[in-house]
């Protein structure tokens, strides 16, 4: 025991699966063991021989009764499908959530510029807001929004720039999705 | 513990004289981290402190998870932690059938352990004294191996101690984990 702890054996280095991200001998009690495995032999083909031969399947199931295979079967099944149906909620709400830009006068001819809906993007709201300060040299905060989420706020119209800067710097929001709207004040009457 | 997603909440920076204590207090639950802990938690960078839901702190480095700790509690290694030094924790093994219970976030329980498939310490199916031969007292913080698995599935603090396991057989041996592909994993 003593000198199995020499400097060079550790940090060990691990490879975990590039679909559901545990150690990929553990792939086969997630819900996405195909994709999984297709994704081993892509980029580890040694590791997925090793893990996918038939003789690690057949080891695998003599260790458990028949009884617990079954189970360990509808199980996987009913993990796949919770797997399956989750993604495509993820992606439905991509495609239908919207990002506003929206131009708010605050005085005559002073303006903010309001961001909603980042986080449907993935999005960390607070960096954004951040990289908008930075980009633009303005003040940028975030504030919470009465029906939940956050929005950022920037000083300034600079609702243009924003559009342009959000579809540049990240790849993940789709042009369709980025709206630009404008808050006017009630107008005085006259 | 974090059955469900978490989203992180504020983080800061470690004092460096909190960024000490958190060294020499690594270094005392985890004595055989020793060796490494200039790589784990190097002197001259910045630790953060993030926040998580009830009340549970994570060190992280970077971006890499290192420690966390409900309260006062002993600190835990993030389970990417553990992958990397798996040798310098106290372990323990479930069998095969468990594995797919602790990954759903279920309590871990006794025979998962003192079946054919699981090892505690003193076991006459280790050879190799991977398991250690003295018996663990309850509160104590165990990293959990897998049958047939080269990579630790969970970590916790045992709920009762590895005599009281052997002699009873059934029970709950471990609460509060931390497990992969949980919340916490999912920060990693
Ligand atoms: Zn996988």
């Amino acid at each position: 025991m003593a000198e199995a702890s020499s400097s060079s054996e550790f940090p060990k280095k691990v490879i975990y699966c590039g679909v559901c991200s545990l150690p990929p001998e553990y792939c086969e009690f997630g819900g996405t063991v195909k994709k999984c495995e297709e994704w081993l032999e892509q980029h580890h083909p040694d590791m997925h021989a090793k893990l996918y031969s038939q003789e690690a399947i057949e080891q695998n199931m003599s260790s458990l009764s028949l009884e617990a295979q079954k189970r360990a079967e509808k199980d996987a099944q009913k993990k796949a499908a919770k797997a399956a149906s989750a993604e495509a909620k993820a992606q439905e709400q991509r495609a239908t959530s919207k990002i506003l830009i929206k131009r708010i006068e605050r005085n005559k001819r002073k303006y903010v510029t309001a961001v909603q809906g980042l986080e449907a993007f993935g999005l960390d709201i607070k960096k954004v807001a951040k990289d908008f300060g930075k980009k633009f040299a303005t003040g940028s905060s975030v504030t919470k929004v009465p029906g939940g989420g956050e929005e950022i706020t920037v000083q300034g119209d600079l609702s243009d720039d924003i559009f342009d800067f959000l579809l540049d710097n990240y790849k993940d929001v789709p042009e369709d999705n980025v709206e630009l709207i404008e808050d006017k004040k009630k107008k005085a009457a006259g | 513990m974090f059955k469900k997603d978490i989203s992180p909440g504020a983080k800061s920076k470690v004092k460096s004289s909190a960024q000490r204590a958190i060294r020499s207090k690594v270094i005392e639950q985890y004595p055989k981290l020793e060796p490494y802990i200039d790589d784990i938690l190097p002197k001259k960078e910045q630790l953060d402190l993030v926040k998580l839901p009830d009340r549970v702190s994570l060190y992280t480095l970077g971006a890499t998870p290192l420690f966390f700790q409900h309260m006062d509690d002993p600190l835990l290694p993030h389970l990417t932690l553990v992958h990397k030094y798996p040798d310098s924790f106290q372990l323990l093994r479930i069998d095969r059938g468990a594995i797919r219970f602790v990954l759903s976030g279920a309590t871990l329980m006794v025979p998962g352990l003192t079946s054919a498939g699981g090892r505690l310490p003193d076991d006459d199916a280790d050879e190799e004294g991977r398991y250690g031969d003295e018996d663990l007292e309850a509160g104590e913080v165990v990293v959990v191996e897998a049958e047939g698995k080269d990579h630790a599935c969970m970590v916790g603090v045992l709920k009762v101690g590895t005599k009281e396991m052997r002699e009873k057989k059934k029970g709950i041996a471990c609460e509060a984990g931390h497990y992969l592909g949980d919340g916490l994993w999912g920060l990693g």
